[in-house]
């Protein structure tokens, strides 16, 4: 499975990561070896057997609808990069 | 013996009986700190005023005669991707390095709870990815028996600050051995418990489902301690299971006769140093001597389990770290402009390589049009090797293997390597996987480095692997060797 260095950037662009030049070198031979490595998998055969995504089988969990105390909001702003008001601020979105 | 040299239990008993304070004990630990961190590199931080403070208000409740719990006054370090209110939470990576969090995780707080003094904060993996603490943006971690070499990962600081002395407990997470091979590596024991036996609440997700939180500690009465104080259902893990807790410490029986024991013998064949198989083979002999009835068994799957791990955690991991994206906590990178180019700059300079190149092999294995052949196959595979383990346990009681198939090996050696790294989770990784309960314990040395074994359980029964571990331990004495 050989990766591009446009495979790279395309996946790279999908998970909004900017990669540097040497980055998207080094990987497009490192993730073709991956997942060559990781195509072996397609050796065995799995007709008719059901995908797992958890170990253990577990159902959608619910609780009661009550109000109870969380996190004060101005201790999780102190962590903001850039705030005005209680509120996260950001580059502009739109134009 | 210095009190930072002794285990839980003992510790317990000298302040109990007030032979020891817990300030004293508390005090001990931060001399070693001292003395040895220097060269060891275990911690991302020290956090001494806080344990000298929950000291103190363990020696004014033994002043004033209250009752104690068993983890009172002892010291415990957490590893970074743990948040602790207040307290610098990194995961060892340059996107957290100022992140504070307004919260204790779940275990944290349990242990808080129970009077345990935290020294600070462990060195690991980035976002716990990698296997020998090398991918941490802030320091390289030394296995305090050479330290040339890795004290193995992604728990690498936690294992080498107990095998150091530089704390009493740690807490390390497992997602796909980051808490035994280092544990072996390091020559000390690392239990994982059942996935859902333990909350990972306010635990820095890396693969959702399989990561869990679990002891690293000097000998098997100090894991049972530690994984008593840890384990419960918390409604803030909804993963977590609500299912009764035994005192584990009462599994602590030498007694293992007729315990019937599969030893995986494909986890002992290619690729696995023969100083490690001899020590590990005696292990197995010295379990039967005990009584147990020990007998091979082969789990042809195990082969697929690596490349299917390195699909499936990915993917989780790709879609668990999309949240760092500059806006609410963390690293925002100073040279944003628009929207888009805050997060491609943000991640770029934020994330070190192998973070980056997991969320590019995650991303991949989840795009549309590869789906199907990477991670939909790779979650059936999980299944295979699931009923694979299945079959196996209404045979055996417990599995055993190596818990690595080399020991230690030396700093930067694989670090530009990145599938040999992976390979060598090829033991622990099926039991992640699968979701069960496993230790690893010491059991012998290779070059005078230490050699862990492995044993298995079947999920939620924890007590059986501590039963084994702890009788095999109490007949030899591999524990008692310090760096």
């Amino acid at each position: 499975m050989a990766l591009s260095k446009k495979d790279v950037e395309n996946v790279a662009k999908l998970a909004r990561l900017g990669l540097s030049e040497e980055e998207k070198a080094l990987f497009t031979k490192q993730l073709s070896q991956i997942l060559d490595y990781a195509d072996t998998i397609n050796k065995l055969p799995t007709e008719g057997v059901a995908p797992t995504s958890h170990a253990l089988p577990m159902k959608n969990v619910f609780r009661n609808d009550k109000v109870v105390p969380c996190v004060d909001a101005k201790h999780i702003m102190e962590n903001a990069p850039e705030q005005i008001d209680n509120m996260f601020r950001v580059p502009k979105i739109l134009e | 013996m210095k009190l930072n040299e002794l285990t839980a239990h003992e510790i317990e008993k000298l302040i109990q009986t007030k032979a020891a304070s817990a300030t004293e004990v508390t005090k001990a630990v931060f001399q070693q700190i001292d003395a040895a961190e220097a060269e060891i590199g275990a911690y991302v931080s020290i956090t001494k005023k806080l344990a000298l403070e929950a000291a103190k208000k363990t020696d004014e409740r033994i002043m004033n005669g209250e009752k104690l719990s068993p983890l009172e006054g002892i010291p415990v370090a957490v590893k970074d991707n743990m948040c602790t209110m207040g307290v610098l939470t990194t995961a060892s990576s340059k996107i957290l390095s100022n992140y504070k969090p307004p919260y204790d995780a779940r275990v944290v707080e349990n242990v808080k709870a129970l009077g345990a003094p935290i020294v600070g904060k462990t060195n690991l993996d980035e976002f716990a990815m990698g296997s020998s603490t090398e991918n941490s943006a802030f320091k390289v971690t030394k296995n305090p028996w050479d330290k040339n070499r890795v004290p193995g990962g992604s728990s690498g600081g936690s294992a080498a600050a107990v095998a150091a002395n530089e704390t009493i407990l740690s807490l390390g997470s497992d997602t796909g051995g980051s808490i035994r091979q280092p544990a072996s590596f390091c020559g000390v024991v690392g239990l994982k418990p059942t996935y859902g036996r333990v909350s990972r609440y306010g635990l820095i997700a890396f693969a959702s489902s399989l990561d869990q939180i679990g002891p690293i500690t000097k000998d098997v009465r100090d894991a049972a301690i530690l994984l008593n104080a840890i384990s419960g259902y918390d409604p803030q893990d909804s993963t977590s299971v609500e299912k009764k807790v035994p005192d584990y410490t009462k599994a602590l029986k030498t007694d293992i006769k007729k315990l019937k024991v599969g030893l995986i013998k494909n986890l002992t064949g290619k690729g696995v140093e023969k100083g490690v198989k001899e020590a590990f083979l005696k292990a197995a002999k010295k379990l039967e001597e005990l009584g147990a009835k020990v007998e091979e068994v082969t789990m042809p799957s195990f082969e697929y389990s690596v490349p299917t791990y390195y699909l499936i955690a990915p993917a989780e991991a790709s879609s668990n770290l999309e949240r760092y994206d500059g806006v609410k906590f963390g690293h925002r990178s100073p040279d944003a402009g628009d929207l888009l180019t805050m997060y491609y700059n943000t991640r770029r300079e934020g994330f070190g390589a192998e973070v980056k190149r997991r969320i590019m092999i995650g991303t991949y294995a989840l795009s549309s049009g590869y789906y199907d052949a990477y991670y939909l196959k790779a979650q059936k595979v999980r299944t295979l090797i699931l009923q694979e383990f299945e079959k196996a346990f209404k045979k055996f009681d417990v599995l055993i293997s190596p818990t690595t198939p080399t020991v230690a090996f030396k700093i930067g050696e694989r670090k530009d390597d990145p599938l040999a790294m992976y390979l060598s989770d090829i033991s622990t990784i099926p039991v992640n996987l699968a979701g069960l309960p496993a230790i690893s314990i010491p059991c012998g040395f290779a070059d005078n480095l230490p050699v862990g074994l492995q044993i298995i359980g079947k999920a939620f029964d924890e007590e059986t692997i501590l039963q084994t571990a702890y009788a095999y331990e109490q007949n030899t004495d591999w524990h008692k060797r310090k760096p």
